[in-house]
């Protein structure tokens, strides 16, 4: 009996267990399976909006609109995070390099560093939480709003007012943005380095772009069209999927900023690899 | 411009059934659309009259059974054929719908530039003039539709359907959310257009005054299903208790 005694304790915990892990695991394989579903429904996203985007009919207006919104209403934004950017940079950066007696390196350092990495990556964030948040909330709130049926119904082709014009938008507009926010990082590096020193512009140019080269611009620039890419595609997925409450909208919105910044760092890291093996 | 006699169904259905998961919301549903007619679709919310109305305008693809608009089975047809039926339907949408980045004037002219290519900017102009008049808003043409209210939004949401001509008109919950006023408004605008615009309606909703002033001819749905069908005064004669519960 004493030997009995436990093992007939032990089986209802074994079957709870039982149990418990049974659950666990068709849990974990509803999520593990509408994960993969999300992941399918996106690339079928992707290649729509692809093929959309090589149609006739171009809405040439809806898109030089969204490039006004998306590119010029950023503008502000772009500006002061560029010069904030290349503020810290250059504060943070000149006691390590006076230490070592290379304070004249100080402005191609931050040059290069700006436009190579620190520009693109820290714009394109920015624009992943302005304009991909923007985008989804947008589509989301005219899905809820029953106007993506309306255009459907109408004729007209959502995907193609909607979403193409948004993707390309941005697409086009993130490099120009990165530039833009490029140039006022060096700005204010110049300013930074004013701070504690008397530099002129002329000089501080020269020492900037002396060591910077032609190689370095082109990959930071080629890379930016992906991230545009992205954060177009992702807020307009997020969107246009969004379910039919209005809490969608904010799921939306929220989604696809959280999904676009992740991404955007995994884009660069795929980038700054093929950009180590063909240099 | 299709030809229909009188007697002829511009819209049939026929055993339609439409589910979401496990949840079947359309039951063997089968009606028809005469020409020239008013036909309300009443039923309690959650019944499937929007589940149907967006059937037919193939927004929501049917399990089974058949929509035919004008003779032609809409689940069979490409997206050029698809988009021609569609272009003689007008769908006024329970929110309203309204472009919201758009002012009133280009919420008309949108649909106008995409389904009227020919007409001229002053063409268009007349014409988004005249639906704006015909339905009491021509000084609202510059205004915002966050400017607009509840009543006023219906309003020119039903403008910017009837700009394209309609021969059909689908009406979603078209007094839902409207105070008692606006919403009779809503029903004799209704009736204007259709008699203005001689189209043929089929208007889905759960306003009882709403269905005594459109209806022609009216459909009961329940639980997915049509309950019962006829004119307005059997209706309101019938002592089956659901049908009395909102007729009361």
């Amino acid at each position: 009996m004493r030997r009995i005694k436990p093992v007939i304790k032990v089986i209802p915990v074994i079957r709870s267990a039982t149990i418990n892990l049974s659950e666990k695991t068709i849990d974990k394989t509803i999520k593990a399976s509408s994960f993969l579903e999300e992941v399918a429904n996106f690339i079928l996203f992707i290649l729509r909006t692809f093929k959309e985007t090589f149609s006739r009919k171009f809405e040439f207006r809806e898109f030089f609109r969204q490039c006004f919104q998306i590119g010029y209403k950023s503008l502000p934004l772009i500006s002061i995070t560029g010069a904030i950017m290349g503020l810290v940079l250059t504060i943070q950066s000149r006691p390590i390099l006076v230490t070592f007696g290379a304070v004249t390196l100080l402005p191609s350092m931050v040059a290069i560093s700006l436009i190579r990495e620190i520009g693109p990556v820290i714009t394109a964030l920015i624009c992943a939480g302005k304009i991909g948040s923007g985008i989804g909330a947008e589509l989301g709130s005219m899905k809820v709003t029953e106007q993506i049926d309306a255009m459907e119904v109408s004729s007209t082709n959502p995907m193609r007012f909607l979403v193409v014009t948004r993707v390309l938008a941005t697409t086009l507009m993130l490099p120009l943005l990165v530039l833009y926010a490029d140039a006022w990082g060096i700005l204010g590096s110049w300013i930074a380095i004013n701070i504690k020193g008397d530099v002129s512009f002329v000089l501080f140019s020269s020492q900037a772009f002396g060591y910077l080269k032609f190689i370095d611009f082109l990959p930071a620039v080629v890379k930016t069209f992906f991230f545009g890419a992205v954060i177009g595609l992702v807020g307009s997925y997020k969107g246009y999927t969004a379910g039919r409450g209005t809490e969608s909208v904010g799921i939306a919105a929220n989604s696809a900023v959280v999904l676009a910044s992740l991404l955007v760092i995994i884009v660069d890291m795929i980038a700054v690899q093929i950009t180590d093996m063909l240099i | 411009m299709t030809e229909v006699k009188n007697t002829e169904a511009i819209i049939e259905i026929g055993n339609l059934r439409k589910s979401f998961g496990n949840l079947e919301v359309l039951k063997d549903v089968s009606l028809k659309l005469f020409n020239g007619e008013n036909l309300v679709v009443l039923g309690k919310s959650g019944s499937g009259k929007s589940v149907l109305i967006k059937c037919i305008v193939r927004l929501l693809s049917p399990n089974e059974g058949t929509i035919k608009v004008l003779g032609k089975d809409v689940k069979k047809l490409d997206r050029n054929d698809l988009a021609e039926i569609r272009q003689k339907i007008g769908f006024l949408f329970q929110s309203g719908a309204l472009y919201d980045s758009m002012d009133v004037k280009q919420n008309l002219e949108f649909p106008l530039i995409r389904i009227r290519k020919k007409l001229t900017q002053k063409q268009r102009n007349e014409k988004i003039e005249e639906v704006l008049e015909n339905v009491g808003l021509l000084d609202a043409i510059n205004k915002m539709p966050s400017e607009l209210s509840g009543g006023m939004r219906k309003r020119i949401s039903l403008a910017r359907t009837l700009i394209i001509d309609p021969m059909i008109m689908l009406y979603d919950e078209p007094t839902t959310g409207l105070d008692p006023v606006t919403s009779d408004e809503i029903s004799l605008l209704i009736n204007d257009v259709k008699k203005k615009y001689k189209t043929s309606s089929l208007i889905i909703t759960h306003d009882i005054e709403c269905a005594r002033a459109t209806a022609d001819r009216l459909i009961m749905l329940h639980d997915g299903a049509v309950y019962k069908e006829g004119k307005i005064d059997e209706f309101e004669k019938s002592t089956d208790t659901l049908i009395k519960s909102f007729f009361k």
